[in-house]
Formats: structure tokens, C-alpha cells, sequence
């Protein structure tokens, strides 16, 4: 037995009753929520080196899955947002005047998939199986984004298929070459050498749209503004950081031999102009739920932008840790501002920033946590978004890569601007509007996920040791490194 | 069966050029219809490099296959998904359903 | 000789691709692009990849091609404009430039792999451990039986997506009848489903009984049950279920779950996906045919599409 097996057996089992059970579908969660987090749990108390091969079938046919660093921080993540974001979702999707309906029906199975798609997605080392677990995970975005346009999600689509097909490409060259498509072992075999390169080339492109990372970002906007709140909650927050993390892997474990300064710099400076292009338009937003998506765009900037500081680093563990902190703490605090931004436009009449007015004094809760999850966004202390944000900064600083220490500057400036905005609406003056009481599971789930952001603020040092675990060798060594006697 | 050690590589080549093919497909055509089918072709072109590639002597790889029969399902899952969403798109362009939602589902 | 004939294929699937790409008139692409998937199958026949050949005929060219086809029918019946002329903008020319320097660079990453038969030794070695002949069964169902997994799910994954697509007025009710409307062409369907539902599902359960040995097995399989269903759809011999009929929900999960669950019992005795000595052929035929049924059903009501409102339905 090993969660690392049941992490991705359990959601789709779930799935399976889902689909089944119709109307009832929505009840699973009651089950599923502390299966999960009890999972997440047994995978935080594994061992350091858990690692093991489905089916016993060795490398390089068979595949590995393994609870490094990058899986005990993100899958834990995960399963606190879905199970925020299942609870939120519960009253919404639910049978109408007693009828199944289509979304209430299909919505649930779509959950669950995302649910063991992304985490099948963090567990695995194999390329062609993080090709099925991209498709998983995109199939269910898609038909969740689709929910709110189709116009939006057909784009989004067309473009998720055109990435998956590039990093199918990628896998299909690397095949061909290595006999084997497993990160560990391609971390040995990998040359740098023509097919090698585009391989990489290709792949990073396919998953730097699915990540949305400026200029390949155009999609998400639109898709992620437009679907209903529980369905924006986990594109933002789930959907576009596991292309991150294969680009993480892929970069820094299978190709790290390849990969060189120039085009870690290409990313890096990609992720910089993320941050900055994210933010400005983020401020010129009129509505409030298109101001949270360019947050994303901006927000995803951060991750790319720490690729040459962890490249870079002395000491790659700190910025390592940083870059997997804020992952956490923007899935933890994204989910929780767009589960927040939904009950306050559900209250006011209308979808922009300026009908908010006084709504602090109507949902004193649901504006705090929008609050909440925005100090963790800012990279305000005490949060996660300080914590990944200051050991950027350090490391930036240390570096002394003076570009990428401005932009950090710059985007958390920005940040604050577009933050506070909506902000010091609904804390003005004006009369709060009478609202209707929403049910304390709507109002508890925001306010869990940003407390949560929050928290991540007082567990760095926690953190820290988590992400160093099982990380790729250029990783983790100097940190393993002790001062010689 | 042995070939001319030239053309060991024609079906792979085959599929780079199909890849290609389809990629100006995909960008100068405007329907979306069309564009899954030129996808398709993509898709076709990978899968033939993935599977030349693993021709050998006397037989060819059986697990570059076995992947390829993995890929062509995943692919005509997300095909019929494409063109399902473009059917429907078509029906709430050309017919807009009179209520699309029961109010209260579409909030946020 | 052999090498004449390939060369000609290939220049073939490249010509039917470009075809099917640029042609004016949609019905003539789609028919273009149904030879260039049977061209490709009798590319993996003559690579000797007979397993993806039949997949890729049966799947590629034959299930793709009546989505294709059904999907162009329901536009045009909305007006839609599909046909054009995609050629003749200067911007065009861009694309193409870009578009072959990709090709050529893609290209010279392909020649500079030298094709060989990789891992087929190793996958020889371990075949006699799960008993079965075909080589291409042993990894999509015991060496890498996880990817396969999760792509039943996938499969699974896309009805359900396709099915929220539903006007909400639609729910439950079942897809846009396939029956043909034109009586003497319903008449011709109508014998003929009623003849290829049982022998589909006689080749079905012929192709996956055979694909643990010699080529065949559960997604040909099931391809050839989907056709049959689709047939007999098309003559009327069968009607589309309700999305909330809980039988055919049971229908399309059995694979998928039944998979799940030995997966979940190799657990018990030692590793998730593992087969216990000398049981391995029979839990991989178990899987295969539950597999081969739920993939049928599920093939064929994505083609089929979301359901639709009452009054659409004939």
C-alpha cells in the first residue's frame, strides 16, 4: 500500500461513483475531502526517498512514482483547494427544483478527474504519462471553463490542444533517442544534441501556453474570467501550475545537463515581463473577476522569473524553496480570492469593481478573505506570498541580477495597486447594500484558503525542508553540503 | 525485409513533414472544424515519428506502438469534444436557447 | 521493390494531407482525410506495427471520419458556412515559410535518431512472466498498464465533458437521433444495422480474445463494437439511452472500473497494477473485455454528441 498509488486511484474512484450515482454525486465529497487530506498526510510522513515502480516493471519500460519535495508541497495544496473549492461548489451544483441538470450531473466527475490528473501529474517521473495526466487534467478544464463561454472555452481548448500535441512531440523525439521517457533516467542519458534541444524547445513551448506564461497567455483571461466561480478557483489555482511543474522537472531534473544560461535567461526575462504586463493590465481592469485573472497572468510571471535565480544560486535550495512556495500560496490564495470575488458579485448587482461599494460592512468575511488572499498575493508579511517573494529578493539581491531584484519590486508595488483598488472600494463609505446571508460552508471556504496563505507565512523554515526533499542532484546537493571540520 | 539504410528514415521524415503540413493547416485555416482536422493530421505526423523511429532489423519496437495506440484515443476523445463544443457553439449562435440557465446557476 | 512501395505511400499520405487541408469543399477534405488515415494503416502494416494499424484505421480514419461527417451535417443544418478557400492571403506566405523551416528543422532532428528496435528485447524478456504472445498487449496492459489506466479515464472523461455541453433544458434526455431521415437510405441502414450489430460484436469479442496473442485487442475491439453501434443507430435499430439510465452509466464505467479494481487488488498483494503469478493473462483478458465493451459504448455516444432538447429529436 502507498499513497502514492492512491492519490490518483482515489479521486478517480470517486469520479467512477460520481458519474454513477447522479444527483447524489455531490454528497462525495464528504467521503473524498478527508480520504484526501488523510492521503496527503501519509504522503508527507513517507520517507525521504519513497519511491516506487508501478507494477513492479522496471525502468526504462515501466514507471516511477516518487513523493519528492515538489509533490509533498503541491499535492497537499491540492487537496486543501479542491476540497475548499468542493464544499463552495456544493449549494451551485446541486440538483435544481429537484432535477439533475447537466452541470450539477457533470461537474462532480470533472472534479474528480482534475483532482487525479494533477495529482498523478506531481507524482510521476515518466514524460509519456505526464502527457496522459496533461490531457486529463485539460479535458476537465476545458469542460469547466466551457460552463461559463463556450466562445472562451473553445479557444481555450484549441490552444490546450495545440500545447499538449507540442509537448507530444517533444516525447515522441526524446522516445525515439533515449528508448526511454523517464526524467530520472534522462537526466543520465540527455546530450545536447539536435533532437535532444528541439525536444526541449518544443515541449517547454506546449507547456509554457498551457501555463499561460506571457505572450502565450491570451487565453486564460477570458476563459478564467468568464467561468463560474468554482471553475475559475481551479483553473487558476490547479490547472496552470502543472505545466509549470513539468517545465520545472524538465528544466532542472530530465535536461539540466543541456539546458543553457541563455535560454534560462529567456524564461527568466519572459517571467519578467509576466509580472509587469500581468499587473498593468490587471489595474486597468474595470471588472473585478478579469482583475483576478490578469493577477494570474502576472502571478505565473513570478515562477518563470525565478528560473536564472535558481540557476544561478549559490545556494539553489533557498530559491528552489522560494519558487515552490509560491506556488502553494498562489493556488491557495487565487482559490481563495475568486471563491471570495464570487459571493461578493453574487451580492451587488453588477460584475465591476465600483459596485462593491460598502460591501465590507454587508460580508464582513468573504471581504476579509478576498483581503487576506490579497496580502499573501501582494508578498505582504506575514504570509506565503512574503515568504516566496523575500528569498527571491535575497537571492536576486545576492546575485546581484539587478533586473530581475526590480521587477520583484515592481510587481509587488503593482500588485498592491491593483489589490487595493477593489479594496478601498468595498471598505469606502458608501451605504452597504442589503445582501442575502449565505451559507457558512460558502463563507468558511474562502476564509479557510486564505488564512491558510496566510499560515504558510510561519512555516518557511518547514517548507524549506520539504522542497529540498528528493530534489534534482544540481539541487539539492550544496544543501546537503556540511562545513568541512 | 531489408532496406537501403536511406530509407530507414522515410516514414519518420514522412511524419516531420506532416507535422509541418498540419501546422500551416492549423494557422491558415479559419473554421474550427477544420482546424481539429488538421490537429488530426499533427497528431498522425507524431505519432508516425514516434513509431518509425522505433523500426528495427526484423521488427519494430512494440512499446513506441503501444504509446501510439495510446495517443490516437486520447486524440479522437479530445476530437469528438472539439467538435461537440463547435456544434453547440453553432446552436447558441444561430437559435439562442430562450432561458440558457435556471437563474441562480450562472452567479459569479 | 518493398522500398518503391513505400516511398509511393508516403508520397501519398502526403498528398491526401494536403488535400484534406486545403480543399475547398469540407465533404471532399473529410473524404480525403478517411483514404489518408487508411494510407497511414497500411504505413504501420508495412512497419509491421499490426496492432496501431488496425487502431488507426478503425479509430484514425473510421470513428474520426463519421464525427467528421455527422459534425459538417449538424452545421450546415445551422447554416454555417464550413467550405472556403483557405489559400490566396499574402499572410499565408508567412506561414508556410515558418511552418517549413519547422518541418525541415524537425526533419534533421529525425535523421540525426537512428531508427532501431529499442527496448523489444527487454519487452521479450519479460514477456513470458504474464503469459501473453502480443508483445504490444504485454505493455499497453501489464508494463505500462498505468498510462492505459489513466487513459480510460481520459476516454470517460471526454463523454462527460461532451455531455456538459447540454442546454439545460436537455438534461437527461438522450443525443440527436442518428437515424437516417431519408426512407430508402433508412431502409438500406435499417437491414444492414440489424445485420452488423452482431457480427461486431462478434469480431469485437474475436479481436480482443486474439489480441493477447496475435494482433487485435481491447481499443480495436471496441472500435469495431462502437461502428456496429453507430450502424444500428443510423437504421434505427437501436436508439441512443438517456444520459440517466443507470445501466448504461454502469456500461461506460465497468472498464475503466473494473481495471481500477484489480488495479487496487495488486495492491493488496504487493504493488498497485500488479498481476499475481500465472494469473496475469486471465486478469488481462477480465480487463480487456470490460474494456472493449465500456470503450464501444463510449465511442460511440461521443460521436453521437451531447444531449439534446425534445423537439430536436425526431
Amino acid at each position: 500500500m502507498s499513497p502514492l498509488d492512491l492519490l490518483v486511484a482515489a479521486p478517480l474512484a470517486f469520479m467512477v461513483a460520481a458519474l454513477v450515482l447522479g444527483q447524489g454525486g455531490r454528497w462525495l465529497i464528504l467521503a473524498a475531502g478527508p480520504v484526501m487530506l488523510g492521503l496527503s498526510a501519509w504522503l508527507l510522513a513517507l520517507p525521504p526517498d519513497a519511491a516506487h515502480l508501478v507494477g513492479n516493471w522496471d525502468l526504462p519500460l515501466g514507471i516511477l512514482l516518487r513523493a519528492d519535495g515538489v509533490a509533498r508541497l503541491l499535492v497537499p495544496a491540492t487537496c486543501v483547494c479542491f476540497v475548499a473549492v468542493a464544499l463552495y461548489a456544493w449549494p451551485e451544483f446541486s440538483p435544481k427544483a429537484g432535477r439533475e441538470t447537466a452541470r450539477a450531473h457533470t461537474f462532480w466527475p470533472m472534479l474528480y478527474l482534475m483532482w487525479g490528473g494533477s495529482n498523478a501529474g506531481y507524482l510521476t517521473t515518466d514524460l509519456f504519462n505526464l502527457y496522459v495526466t496533461i490531457e486529463m487534467v485539460s479535458l476537465a478544464a476545458v469542460a469547466l471553463a466551457a460552463m461559463g463561454s463556450l466562445a472562451a472555452g473553445l479557444q481555450y481548448f484549441m490552444i490546450a490542444l495545440v500545447g499538449s500535441l507540442a509537448y507530444l512531440l517533444g516525447v515522441a523525439l526524446l522516445a525515439g533517442h533515449y528508448d526511454t521517457v523517464d526524467a530520472t533516467l534522462l537526466a543520465v542519458r540527455a546530450r545536447p544534441d539536435l533532437p535532444t534541444v528541439l525536444a526541449l524547445a518544443v515541449m517547454t513551448a506546449g507547456l509554457l501556453v498551457k501555463a499561460a506564461l506571457f505572450p502565450l497567455h491570451g487565453w486564460l483571461p477570458p476563459a478564467h474570467a468568464a467561468a463560474p466561480a468554482p471553475a475559475s478557483a481551479l483553473l487558476s489555482a490547479i490547472v496552470v501550475k502543472l505545466g509549470f511543474v513539468i517545465i520545472l522537472r524538465l528544466w532542472f531534473e530530465a535536461f539540466a545537463e543541456v539546458v543553457r544560461p541563455a535560454a534560462i535567461h529567456l524564461l527568466g526575462g519572459m517571467g519578467a515581463l509576466a509580472v509587469i504586463y500581468g499587473s498593468i493590465q490587471a489595474i486597468r481592469q474595470e471588472r473585478l473577476k478579469p482583475l483576478v485573472a490578469y493577477s494570474t497572468v502576472a502571478q505565473l510571471g513570478y515562477l518563470f522569473l525565478a528560473f536564472p535565480l535558481i540557476w544561478n544560486a549559490r545556494i539553489p535550495g533557498e530559491p528552489w524553496a522560494a519558487v515552490l512556495v509560491h506556488a502553494v500560496a498562489h493556488m491557495l490564495a487565487k482559490a481563495a480570492m475568486f471563491l471570495a470575488a464570487g459571493l461578493m458579485l453574487k451580492a451587488v448587482a453588477g460584475d465591476r469593481i465600483s459596485d462593491l461599494g460598502g460591501l465590507a460592512r454587508a460580508m464582513p468575511l468573504s471581504v476579509t478573505a478576498f483581503a487576506l488572499a490579497a496580502i499573501s498575493l501582494m508578498g505582504l508579511p506575514p504570509s506565503g506570498g512574503f515568504t516566496a517573494k523575500f528569498l527571491l529578493l535575497h537571492a536576486a539581491i545576492e546575485q546581484g541580477q539587478v533586473i530581475y531584484a526590480g521587477v520583484l519590486v515592481i510587481g509587488g508595488l503593482l500588485g498592491a495597486a491593483y489589490l487595493f483598488r477593489p479594496l478601498s472600494v468595498a471598505f469606502g463609505a458608501s451605504a452597504a447594500p442589503v445582501v442575502r446571508a449565505e451559507g457558512a460552508l460558502r463563507v468558511a471556504a474562502p476564509l479557510t484558503l486564505a488564512a491558510l496563505a496566510i499560515a504558510l507565512g510561519f512555516a518557511g523554515m518547514t517548507l524549506i525542508e520539504l522542497s529540498s526533499i528528493g530534489a534534482p542532484p544540481a539541487i539539492a546537493l550544496p544543501l546537503a553540503e556540511e562545513p568541512g571540520p | 525485409m531489408s532496406l537501403p539504410a536511406a530509407l530507414g528514415h522515410l516514414f519518420p521524415l514522412t511524419g516531420a513533414a506532416l507535422v509541418g503540413l498540419g501546422l500551416f493547416g492549423f494557422i491558415i485555416l479559419r473554421h474550427p472544424l477544420r482546424q481539429l482536422l488538421a490537429v488530426n493530421v499533427i497528431a498522425a505526423g507524431i505519432f508516425l515519428i514516434l513509431g518509425g523511429l522505433g523500426r528495427g532489423e526484423d521488427v519494430t519496437d512494440p512499446y513506441p506502438q503501444a504509446l501510439v495506440i495510446t495517443g490516437i484515443v486520447v486524440s479522437v476523445a479530445l476530437t469528438a469534444l472539439g467538435a461537440a463544443m463547435i456544434t453547440r457553439l453553432a446552436e447558441d449562435r444561430c437559435a439562442p436557447a430562450p432561458t440558457p440557465e435556471p437563474p441562480g446557476d450562472r452567479d459569479a | 521493390m518493398t522500398a518503391a512501395f513505400e516511398l509511393i505511400l508516403c508520397l501519398m499520405i502526403l498528398g491526401t494531407a494536403c488535400v484534406a487541408l486545403l480543399v475547398r469543399d469540407f465533404l471532399a477534405a473529410i473524404a480525403f482525410f478517411v483514404v489518408f488515415g487508411n494510407l497511414m494503416g497500411l504505413a504501420w502494416l508495412a512497419l509491421g506495427a499490426v496492432n496501431v494499424a488496425l487502431a488507426e484505421i478503425a479509430i484514425g480514419a473510421g470513428v474520426t471520419g463519421v464525427l467528421l461527417i455527422l459534425t459538417r451535417g449538424r452545421l450546415l443544418a445551422l447554416g454555417e458556412q464550413i467550405d472556403g478557400n483557405p489559400l490566396g492571403h499574402w499572410l499565408n506566405l508567412g506561414a508556410a515559410v515558418v511552418c517549413s523551416a519547422f518541418a525541415v528543422v524537425l526533419g534533421a532532428a529525425v535523421l540525426s535518431i537512428a531508427p532501431d528496435d529499442g527496448l523489444a528485447p527487454v519487452i521479450d524478456r519479460l514477456m513470458p512472466r504474464i503469459g501473453v504472445e502480443n508483445p504490444v498487449t504485454g505493455v499497453l496492459l501489464a508494463f505500462r498498464a498505468y498510462d492505459t489506466l489513466l487513459e480510460s479515464f481520459v476516454l470517460l472523461g471526454a463523454l462527460v465533458a461532451v455531455w456538459s455541453l447540454a442546454p439545460a433544458d436537455a438534461w437527461p434526455r438522450a443525443p440527436a437521433a442518428l437515424r437516417m431521415t431519408d426512407p430508402a437510405a433508412l431502409n438500406v441502414a435499417e437491414s444492414f444495422g440489424r445485420l452488423v450489430l452482431p457480427i461486431a460484436l462478434v469480431v469485437a469479442a474475436y479481436l480482443v480474445w486474439v489480441g493477447s496473442d496475435r494482433p487485435g485487442g481491447a481499443f480495436q475491439g471496441g472500435t469495431v463494437l462502437a461502428g456496429g453501434f453507430l450502424l444500428a443507430a443510423m437504421g434505427g435499430a437501436m436508439g441512443l439511452p438517456r444520459s440517466d439510465d443507470p445501466a448504461f452509466r454502469w456500461t461506460l464505467v465497468a472498464g475503466p472500473l473494473v481495471f481500477l479494481a484489480i488495479g487496487l487488488a495488486g495492491m493488496a498483494l504487493g504493488r498497485f497494477l500488479a498481476y499475481p503469478e500465472g494469473m496475469a493473462k486471465a486478469l488481462i483478458v477480465t480487463i480487456e473485455y470490460f474494456l472493449a465493451f465500456s470503450i464501444g459504448v463510449t465511442l460511440a455516444l461521443l460521436v453521437a454528441g451531447p444531449p439534446v432538447r425534445a423537439e430536436t429529436v425526431p
